[in-house]
């Protein structure tokens, strides 16, 4: 048993209170999403690997869960890339330079980009889908002459815009990186393509579950290894670490198992409609 | 082994109460046995038996003496140790930002639990698995859990929705209890047979008047349990349960099942191992104090499963699918243990006597008669 375990750090602060940060810069990506940088009011920067998620809380309103767009090179900020769906993401969108907002966290597993050193790399990013991608694509950059091809593909819906739009012009001008975006951005410009090899190439992975399935199978279908294939799924989130239950999938906690999984783990949970 | 008479029993509780304990036990309140505080044995439910069937709950007048003659009591120890509602922080503005508080951490103060049966006590082994034994724990359940003292008691009636024989378990507690009694009422007078379980248990035990068991107690006791074992109101076929609920996920029986199901979450708030919960934010008039609250959720709840662009389960049948998926199958890929112990509670609260036992059943014959190769399927892709 165990319980004494949890009784000797009785006084250490629990994992469900947030720490305040405070906001040092302030973005304006598209319409309705903005990127905030953090830093915490008292002690250390948290440190985090790419992939993961915080949960955010707005004062007086709630908490939510927020993916890391920024880089996890020590020194850097935390940041974080919100997009205005609800109540607490619209409060912390609206939150300005000096405003205090709290943070828990970092959560879950992360992307381990650098599984593809000496092959291929592509991103695959379906709208906000982009901003949790952020910090492996700058891992891919900043070590860029480890991999082969780096390959960016960013769908949007009409209408919603596009994030990092700077960033991605130097990734492709700059950096060698091939993109293809637009609202009707496909796998077949990639798949087609006679650089494409299945064998070493690695798939990271993040946009609404429908987009990220017909990916994964459309590039098992060419021959890619299920296991090559990474996705960030996303479920109601209320405590981060495994207790609420909120997130499961049928075996699966997506905040402590994921939110990044290797696709052949996720085919029996996606298999299943509102499992 | 020791034998204690009904003067003993008060003797017992008092020697707890000495120890500093607040000492539950089961009470008849409202129609209904609960678990509640006790000052002693006159607060027992006595001669109190119950008869329970899916949607169906009674008490009944046994015309004997036994305090501990009925079956489950209403909910286990959960609701004590697992609080349905829990102050986590409280945070308040300040000039350059908040700082926040956390609840209160002075350890309350020990209980112990008179008449926990063996059902309950192994629901007690899951939340200490699933709440204490991770990376992250629920450190107010820690704390509560930790000082517990456990006098269970051996069931002599268990009742029609009865299965825990199914599930690995026994009218007899097995393990988890610092004491365990077996009440016996015949010609030889009403008295408890007292078995230790733990150092504390026997400390406790020192302080209450008993005399050594005569072999007809014990030989008595175990006719208790035999007779107990035999008549499980209910049973649960749990050869290969975990790959027929998986392969089970798009039977059309979830339909009929849905049909009946009133997403009242009657049953998870009943069962003794559920554990969801959410968090709930209160702030006051002024926007200066704010308080985060845990309260128990409901996978039946229509916003459990709610992200921005809506609900993952919006179908009545994909929860009920969830929560007897993830009480069958779930917690032993999660856990390594089932999260059904087999107390038959569900059944009998659930208003529309939907029971587990008889659903997990025809997902089973689904299975058979329509695709064998899909329980194949099932055990692969674990």
């Amino acid at each position: 048993m165990t319980a004494t375990d949890v009784v000797r750090d009785a006084t250490a602060p629990g994992p469900m209170a947030p720490r305040p940060f405070r906001v040092v810069a302030r973005r304006q990506d598209t319409h309705d999403t903005a990127t905030l940088d953090l830093i915490p009011l008292y002690g250390e920067q948290a440190k985090w690997r790419s992939g993961q998620f915080m949960m955010l809380y707005a004062f007086g309103v709630g908490e939510i869960a927020v993916s890391i767009s920024g880089g996890a090179l020590p020194g850097e900020p935390l940041r974080h890339t919100i997009r205005d769906v609800g109540a607490v993401s619209h409060a912390l969108v609206s939150s300005q330079v000096g405003d205090v907002i709290g943070v828990r966290g970092p959560f879950g597993t992360s992307w381990d980009a650098m599984d593809a050193v000496g092959g291929d790399v592509m991103f695959i990013a379906g709208g906000i889908g982009l901003a949790p991608l952020r910090p492996s694509i700058l891992e891919a950059m900043r070590r860029r002459g480890e991999f082969r091809h780096v390959i960016l593909l960013y769908g949007s819906r009409p209408g919603e815009g596009f994030l990092f739009t700077d960033e991605i012009e130097d990734w492709e001008r700059n950096h060698g990186f091939t993109v293809h975006q637009g609202v009707r951005a496909g796998l077949a410009a990639v798949t087609s393509a006679p650089t494409f090899d299945p064998d070493h190439l690695l798939t990271l992975a993040c946009g609404p579950d429908i987009m990220m399935e017909v990916a994964a199978k459309t590039l098992v279908g060419k021959g890619v290894p299920a296991d090559k294939v990474r996705l960030s799924m996303e479920r109601s989130m209320h405590c981060g670490i495994g207790l609420c239950g909120h997130c499961q999938m049928r075996e699966a906690f997506l905040c402590v198992d994921g939110p990044v999984f290797n696709y052949d783990q996720l085919i029996p949970l996606l298999a299943t409609e509102e499992l | 082994m020791r034998t204690m008479g009904l003067a003993g029993l008060d003797e017992l509780v008092a020697a707890l109460g000495r120890a500093g304990y607040e000492v539950y036990g089961p009470r008849a309140r409202d129609g209904a046995i609960v678990l509640a505080p006790i000052a002693g044995v006159a607060d027992l439910p006595h001669g109190v038996g119950d008869t329970q069937d899916a949607a169906f709950y009674r008490l009944r007048d046994r015309g004997d003496a036994k305090v501990f003659g009925y079956s489950t009591a209403v909910q286990g120890l959960k609701p004590v140790l697992f609080p349905a509602h829990e102050l986590l922080w409280k945070a308040r503005k300040t000039p350059i930002g908040f700082d926040v508080e956390d609840a209160d951490a002075t350890p309350p103060k020990p209980r112990a639990f008179l008449g926990a049966r063996d059902c309950d006590l192994r629901a007690l082994a899951v939340h200490d698995t699933v709440l204490a034994s991770r990376e992250f724990a629920d450190k107010a359940y820690g704390q509560r859990r930790e000082g517990v003292f456990v006098v269970a008691v051996t069931c002599s009636d268990p009742c029609g929705t009865c299965f825990c024989v199914s599930q690995g378990g026994s009218p007899k507690p097995q393990e988890g209890y610092d004491l365990a009694l077996t009440e016996l009422l015949d010609g030889d007078g009403h008295r408890f047979l007292v078995e230790v379980g733990s150092e504390r248990g026997a400390e406790i035990l020192a302080e209450v008047t008993t005399t050594d068991a005569p072999p007809t107690d014990t030989a008595a006791a175990d006719a208790v349990v035999a007779e107990a074992t035999a008549s499980m109101g209910r049973t649960l076929d749990t050869s290969d349960l975990h790959d027929v609920m998986y392969a089970a996920a798009d039977s059309p029986h979830w339909d009929e099942v849905a049909a009946r199901c009133l997403a009242c979450t009657n049953c998870t708030l009943v069962c003794p191992t559920c554990f969801c919960t959410s968090v709930e934010d209160t702030t006051d008039l002024t926007k200066s104090m704010t308080e985060r609250h845990r309260v128990w959720d409901s996978c039946f709840g229509s916003r459990f499963s709610y992200i921005h662009g809506g609900v993952v389960r919006e179908s009545g049948k994909s929860r009920y699918r969830q929560w007897i998926t993830h009480k069958l199958a779930g917690y032993q890929d999660q856990f390594g243990l089932s999260g059904c112990v087999g107390c038959g509670r569900c059944i009998t609260w659930c208003p529309a006597a939907i029971d587990i036992t008889a659903e997990a059943a025809a997902l089973r014959a689904g299975l058979t008669t329509g695709a064998t190769d899909a329980l194949e399927t099932a055990g692969e892709t674990r």
